[in-house]
C-alpha cells in the first residue's frame, strides 16, 4: 500500500481485496488497511475501504447514511440490474425492509427456535457416531461442518429433499457475487440459471412442510404482514443465508480448537462456554469479511470527503480483529468477552439467523467436547476462495476420543 | 460525521434529555428527547411506542411520532388526562427543557404491514403512532386516507403537518361534523386495504364492532390506554444472584444488570445492548424481572422466566439468574 497524494492526503491502496493473494490470507492487508487510516481509496475498483472497528461499526448502524437497497456488494443497483431479484432484508433498506425483517425476526427468535434443541443434539450425535465409528481422522469441513448444518437446517425451513443438493453451490455463488466480476463468479455463471430455478422451487408453499420456517413465512402472507408475493423471497433469504455462513462458521471454531488445544481443553472443562467460543471464532475468522454500503449523502470520514452515491467496502473481518477494540486480537480466547464483533454485521440488518447459527454451533460443540480429548491438523488444510466468505476446502484433523 | 458513531448502542440504561417541550393542541404538549451528548438513539419503525421513565418514578409509554431518518431524536406527545394516574400531569407541569428521563424500548405491537391501500383511524391523541405511518404509507407509494376524529379542532395535534397532505386527510371535529356513522366511512372489508386505528377505547370499541366478521389481518388496531405495568420500575438499587456461580452484585440505577456483571468479571454474550437481538437471554430462577426489552410477548413477560439483563431490570431487591 502507497500513501500517495489525493484529495485531502486520503490513503489509496492499489490492492485487489478480491484478488487471490488477499483471498488466500487477507491479514496482512487487513492490517495495512487499518494503519493506513479511517477510510481508504482503493484505487482498483474506484471505491473506498474501511478496516477499523469504530468506523465500520457505526457504519452499519448507521443505515440513514450507509444504504444497503444499493446493493450490498460492489455492482451498484442504482445503475445496474441485480443478477437475481434484490433481497428484501439485505438488499433492502427502510420502510420496505420493516415488514420482512419484522417477520423473520420473530420465526428466528432465540424463544421460538428453542424447540429445535433435542432434535438437533439427537441429530449431532448421530453425526458424531458415524463419523468417529469411522476411525480417527476425517476432514472437519467435508465431513462435519459441511454436513451438519444440510442435516438439520433444510428440516427446519421444511424444504424437500430434492434439491438440497443445490443449496452450497447456491450460496457460494451468491456470495461470490457481491465482489467483482471476476474468475470466482465466471466460474458459478454457467449454473446460475439451474440453481437460481431449483432455489426458486423450494421456495414455493406447495413442497414446503407444514411446521418448518418456510411453513410459517407463508402463514406471515395469510396474516397479511407480509405480501404473498414478498412471501418465496424471504425463504429465498434463509436458504441464500443459512447455509454456507453457518457451514464456515463451524469450520472455523473447529479449525480454532484444533490449533488451541488449550482452549478444548478449557471447553470440555466448561461446555458452557460453545456459545462464546463459536462468537469468539466469529469473531476471528469472520465467515462473511465484507460488505459494501451506498451513500445516500456526502460525508467526511477522518478527513475524506465521500460523495453522495459512492460505494464504500467495510471489512467486517478486520474490524474484528483492529487491535483499536480488542486485545490481543489475533488469539482464540474463551476468556475474551467477544460482544460486539461485527461478524454477524451490527443494526437493522445484523444477522436475523444469528440464534440459529449459534444453536448449530452450541449442539455439535456440546456432543464433540463429550467425545473428543483432543484434536489436531493432521495434513494440509486448505482454503476455499470466495469473494465475500473466508471459507475452508478442506481441514483433515486427527482426534483422540475422551 | 455521520450518527453511528457514539451509538447509544453498546451503552445501557439510555437516559434522554427533553431537549423541546412545545404545544400541539389544547391539553397536548409534544416533547422531542435526545441523548445528553447528542448520540444515535436505538432505531424503531412506525406504530412504535417506548417506555418513557419520569424522575417521579412512573413510567409511561408513548408513541413514538417524529421522524426515524433523524437518528438522534425521538418525538413524543402527550395528552393532559386530569383523572389520569400522574403520568401526564408530570410531563405537562414538571417536565422541562433539560430534564432528564430514561427510556425503555422502543417495541412495536403496532406495526405497519404492507398493502395496496391503507385507512387510518385516528380518535384525539391516537394520532401519534399513525404520523409515522402516514408517512411511511407515502413512501412506499400506497393510496391511504385518514379520519382524524376529535372533540373540537383546538384539542386535535398536528393539524398543520397533515394540512400537507391534502384531501387524503379528512379532519372531522365532532363540534363541527357532528356524530360520526363510523360503519358508513369503514365501509365494506376490501383485501386490499388495511385498516389501523388508534384512540380511545370507544372510538376503538365501536370500530371493532364495525369489522368484527372481517377476515383477519384486515383491521389492525392499538389500545391506547395506558398499559398497567404493576408496580413501577425501581429507581434504587437491587441485587442479583448468580445461582451457578454463587456471586451476588448490586445494580444501581444507572447501569444495566450486563454492565454491573461485567464489572463483577461475569461476561454475559451480548450484541444490540438495546434488548432487540435476544443474544443475552437468561432464565430467572428467582425474583420478579422488570421486563424493558422487544422482543417477548406479554405471556412470556408475565411468566417471568427469562429476561434480557441489557435492559431489563428488577422490580424486586433481589433477582436470581441461572449463570
Amino acid at each position: 500500500m502507497t500513501a500517495s497524494v489525493s484529495t485531502f492526503d486520503t490513503p489509496v491502496s492499489g490492492a485487489d481485496p478480491f484478488g487471490y493473494e488477499i483471498l488466500e490470507d487477507p491479514l496482512p492487508f487487513q492490517a495495512e488497511l487499518r494503519d493506513a487510516g479511517p477510510v481508504v481509496y482503493l484505487e482498483k475498483y474506484d471505491t473506498y475501504a474501511m478496516g477499523r472497528y469504530a468506523e465500520v461499526h457505526a457504519a452499519l448502524t448507521d443505515w440513514q447514511t450507509f444504504q444497503s437497497a444499493a446493493g450490498v456488494g460492489l455492482s451498484n443497483f442504482r445503475r445496474e440490474k441485480s443478477w437475481r431479484p434484490p433481497s428484501l432484508l439485505l438488499e433492502a433498506d427502510p420502510p420496505h425492509h420493516d415488514a420482512p425483517r419484522a417477520v423473520l425476526a420473530k420465526i428466528l427468535g432465540p424463544r421460538e427456535i428453542r424447540s429445535l434443541a433435542s432434535s438437533w443434539a439427537a441429530d449431532a450425535e448421530q453425526l458424531v457416531d458415524e463419523l468417529l465409528a469411522r476411525g480417527p481422522k476425517f476432514d472437519a469441513v467435508a465431513d462435519l461442518a459441511a454436513v451438519y448444518p444440510l442435516r438439520v437446517f433444510p428440516d427446519a425451513v421444511g424444504i424437500p429433499q430434492q434439491g438440497r443438493e443445490n443449496l452450497l453451490p447456491y450460496g457460494d455463488h451468491a456470495f461470490n457475487a457481491f465482489g467483482p466480476p471476476n474468475g470466482l463468479v465466471a466460474r458459478g455463471a454457467p449454473r446460475v440459471a439451474e440453481l437460481s430455478a431449483s432455489i426458486a422451487a423450494q421456495c414455493a408453499r406447495e413442497v414446503l412442510t407444514a411446521d418448518g420456517f418456510g411453513a410459517q413465512i407463508w402463514a406471515a402472507a395469510d396474516r397479511g404482514d407480509i405480501t404473498q408475493a414478498q412471501a418465496p423471497l424471504v425463504v429465498r433469504s434463509l436458504l441464500t443465508a443459512g447455509v454456507d455462513t453457518t457451514v464456515n462458521g463451524l469450520a472455523a471454531v473447529l479449525h480454532a480448537f484444533a490449533v488451541n488445544p488449550g482452549q478444548w481443553n478449557r471447553l470440555r472443562h466448561n461446555p458452557a462456554l460453545a456459545r462464546t467460543a463459536f462468537d469468539e471464532a466469529v469473531r476471528l475468522e469472520s465467515p462473511v469479511q465484507t460488505f459494501f454500503r451506498t451513500t445516500t449523502r456526502e460525508i467526511e470520514i477522518g478527513g475524506t470527503p465521500i460523495p453522495e452515491d459512492t460505494k464504500i467496502l467495510m471489512f467486517l473481518g478486520s474490524a474484528n480483529r483492529d487491535p483499536r477494540r480488542w486485545e490481543n486480537p489475533d488469539a482464540f480466547d474463551l476468556g475474551r468477552d467477544p460482544s460486539g464483533h461485527v461478524g454477524f454485521g451490527f443494526g437493522i440488518h445484523q444477522c436475523v439467523g444469528q440464534h440459529i447459527a449459534r444453536l448449530e454451533a452450541a449442539t455439535l460443540l456440546n456432543v464433540l467436547s463429550r467425545r473428543i480429548a483432543s484434536l489436531e491438523i493432521c495434513g494440509p488444510a486448505r482454503r476455499h476462495h470466495n469473494n465475500t466468505l473466508r471459507a475452508w476446502e478442506s481441514l483433515p484433523v486427527r482426534v483422540r476420543l475422551a | 460525521m455521520f450518527t453511528g458513531m457514539d451509538s447509544t448502542a453498546g451503552t445501557s440504561g439510555v437516559r434522554l434529555a427533553v431537549t423541546a417541550k412545545t404545544r400541539a393542541a389544547d391539553g397536548v404538549v409534544a416533547l422531542t428527547l435526545a441523548h445528553p451528548q447528542g448520540r444515535r438513539l436505538p432505531d424503531w419503525t412506525p406504530g412504535a411506542h417506548i417506555d418513557v421513565v419520569l424522575p417521579s418514578g412512573i413510567t409511561r409509554q408513548y408513541s413514538l411520532c417524529g421522524d426515524r431518518w433523524d437518528a438522534c431524536s425521538y418525538r413524543i406527545a402527550v395528552l393532559h388526562e386530569p383523572r389520569g394516574r400522574g403520568g401526564s400531569a408530570y410531563v405537562h407541569d414538571e417536565l422541562t427543557e433539560g430534564s432528564i428521563v430514561a427510556l425503555g424500548g422502543p417495541r412495536n405491537n403496532f406495526p405497519l404491514a404492507p398493502s395496496d391501500k391503507y385507512l387510518f383511524i385516528a380518535g384525539g391523541i391516537g394520532i401519534t403512532p399513525l404520523l409515522p405511518m402516514i408517512r411511511q404509507a407515502d413512501l412506499l407509494g400506497a393510496e391511504w386516507k385518514l379520519l382524524y376524529l376529535g372533540r373540537s379542532r383546538n384539542t386535535m395535534a398536528f393539524l398543520g403537518e397533515l394540512a400537507t397532505y391534502g384531501d387524503r386527510v379528512a379532519v372531522m371535529p365532532k363540534d363541527e361534523s357532528g356524530p360520526r356513522r363510523l360503519g358508513e366511512l369503514i365501509g365494506d372489508p376490501q383485501a386490499d386495504t388495511k385498516v389501523y386505528a388508534c384512540g380511545p377505547q370507544r372510538l376503538l370499541a365501536a370500530v371493532e364492532r364495525h369489522c368484527r366478521d372481517w377476515p383477519a389481518g384486515l383491521l389492525r388496531v392499538e389500545h391506547f390506554a395506558a398499559k398497567d405495568q404493576g408496580a413501577p420500575a425501581r429507581s434504587t438499587p437491587f441485587e442479583v444472584e448468580l445461582a451457578q456461580a454463587g456471586l451476588r452484585v448490586t445494580v444501581h440505577p444507572d447501569q444495566s444488570i450486563l454492565d454491573a456483571l461485567q464489572n463483577a468479571g461475569v461476561n454475559v454474550l451480548n450484541s444490540c445492548r438495546e434488548g432487540t437481538c435476544g443474544t443475552c437471554e437468561v432464565s430467572v430462577l428467582q425474583g420478579d424481572p422488570d421486563h424493558r426489552d422487544s422482543i417477548l410477548g406479554d405471556a412470556d413477560r408475565a411468566a417471568g422466566r427469562c429476561m434480557f439483563p441489557c435492559v431489563s431490570r428488577s422490580r424486586g431487591d433481589r433477582l436470581v439468574l441461572d449463570l
